[in-house]
């Protein structure tokens, strides 16, 4: 994924050579060993099931290691077939273990699941090897919109106008876009106007376990009043 | 009075391209010696944004607004605006018109009639309006820096198999199997045989060409099957391999032991 500089196509194409000329000797070899181990190869595809409390953990660490998204207790139960106190009480020993560690990765809970993820303060050495930039943050018309829809879900667009006193469908437009929020239906009333909510996305983005992990709204009234 | 309208338009130039939300710091500073306006035009979210910020500014309270002083300070902001060439929003103008509602209302002396509901502060329904969104502009800063520790935190590079790709390859001995099955069916039909035809490889490799390209991608199983004899179905067997080895079709499973599809090569 990572290119280290101008060598790798021609390191690619003798790779893909060197592959060639492997996969005929291969073939050449299977044919005349005959079909023999080839239908014998079949094996049953179902896992055995853990024997043991290590087991168990060293199978959740990797069941969340190759999930491509935040991965839930349901799901790692529902694979290892056990049920969620056991599977729960596993993931809770693995987090106190691998976080104990206080390494380069921790396992976290983000919108729902567990997942593995850099420490933020390696963040430099991380963004200078991968050689990228935080990208282009939200604008605050956007950030504002999205805190009300945020504390306000479902929210209709006339509501977010009567809270921010200024219009925003291209904040709307925008967090819809970058898939932050969704429509959540029409709400019956004049007009029947959109409902929108925040997404899974969000969480994801935000590093949230759920909505509720936001501080009340109440709260930002002294800090905000603070200076007035 | 250094402050020229030229310099000032740099300033505010410079500080547009880099709108930081948490560091954007905007002024608008009345020169009491002149009657000039000191501006850095900040970037404002709306009327409420800009009424929050002379609130601040001016040091009066946001519970006991001096109306008539605010609704000065924001006309002013609107007209440099304006002279800037600044399109005011519809928003803001909405917010000139009941503030200057709301000066009137302040001037007007109290009905002594009126009872004590109706008596209520004008200023109310404004006061709560900025209170509340107060709340939510505080709410958007605490978003924007989680957003930027969330930045800072990186999940795992992609796996091969996340990417859709099931161009798991397709082995000789899979094909084989393929073979075997049909041929095993085959032997379980009774065939009558009325009359014997007679297909070249020629005719089968042109066969197998015409089903891949007609459908795009053409499962082998229904290949094979339409051979109704054993010597078809080697040709048959016979042509796939050889459009693989000409790459004119290629040959993807999508699972384990799962159907063999045959599709164009690019």
């Amino acid at each position: 994924m990572i290119n280290a500089g101008g060598e790798l196509l021609d390191q690619e194409a003798l790779n893909q050579e060197a592959s060639r000329e492997l996969e005929a000797l291969v073939a050449a070899q299977e044919a005349t060993q005959g079909t023999a181990d080839a239908t014998g190869a079949e094996t049953d595809d179902a896992p055995h099931t853990v024997q043991s409390m290590i087991e168990r953990i060293g199978v959740i660490e990797a069941l969340i290691f190759v999930a491509e998204e935040p991965l839930s207790a349901k799901t790692i139960a529902e694979i290892l077939k056990e049920d969620r106190d056991g599977v729960g009480q596993a993931i809770g020993e693995l987090v106190k273990e691998f976080n104990g560690r206080n390494g380069g990765l921790q396992l976290r809970e983000v919108a729902g699941g567990w997942q593995f993820a850099t420490r933020p303060e390696y963040h430099e050495h991380v963004r200078a090897f991968l050689r990228t930039r935080p990208s282009a943050k939200l604008t605050l018309a956007s950030l504002e919109t999205l805190a009300v829809i945020a504390y306000r879900q479902p929210v209709t667009v006339p509501e977010i106008l009567e809270i921010r006193g200024v219009q925003s469908p291209s904040a709307i437009k925008t967090l819809l876009d970058k898939k932050l929020i969704v429509a959540k239906g029409r709400k019956e009333t004049v007009g029947r106007p959109m409902m929108y909510g925040t997404s899974k996305e969000f969480l994801m983005q935000f590093g949230l376990k759920d909505l509720s992990e936001l501080p009340s709204i109440e709260d930002f009234e002294d800090l905000a009043g603070g200076s007035a | 009075m250094d402050d020229t309208p030229e310099a000032t338009m740099e300033r505010t130039e410079q500080s547009g391209t880099t709108i930081d939300v948490s560091g954007a710091t905007p002024e608008i500073v009345p020169d009491n010696l002149t009657d000039d306006l000191k501006i850095v035009l900040g970037e404002f979210e709306g009327p409420l944004d800009l009424l929050l910020h002379l609130i601040r500014q001016e040091q009066v309270s946001i519970y006991d607004i001096p109306v008539a002083q605010i609704t000065d300070q924001y006309l002013r902001y609107l007209q440099a605006m304006q002279e800037m060439d600044i399109a005011v929003a519809g928003d803001f103008l909405v917010m000139a018109a009941t503030l200057i509602e709301l000066k009137t209302k302040m001037l007007l002396p109290r009905d002594p009639l009126a009872t004590q509901i109706e008596d209520e502060d004008p200023r109310l329904d404004l006061v709560n309006q900025l209170l509340e969104y107060q709340k939510y502009k505080a709410a958007a800063q605490m978003l924007w820096s989680r957003a930027t520790v969330e930045q800072a935190v990186f999940k795992r590079a992609e796996l091969e198999t996340d990417k859709n790709n099931p161009e798991v390859a397709v082995g000789l001995f899979d094909l084989l199997k393929v073979f075997q099955d049909i041929l095993a069916r085959h032997k379980e039909e009774v065939l009558l045989e009325i009359e014997r035809e007679e297909i070249s490889m020629a005719e089968m490799l042109e066969r197998l060409r015409n089903m891949v390209l007609s459908t795009g991608e053409l499962n082998l199983r229904v290949f094979f099957e339409r051979a109704r004899t054993r010597r078809e179905l080697v040709l048959a067997f016979l042509s796939v391999l050889e459009l693989v080895r000409t790459t004119e079709i290629k040959l993807l499973q999508r699972k384990t032991f799962g159907d063999i599809i045959a599709c164009v090569a690019n």
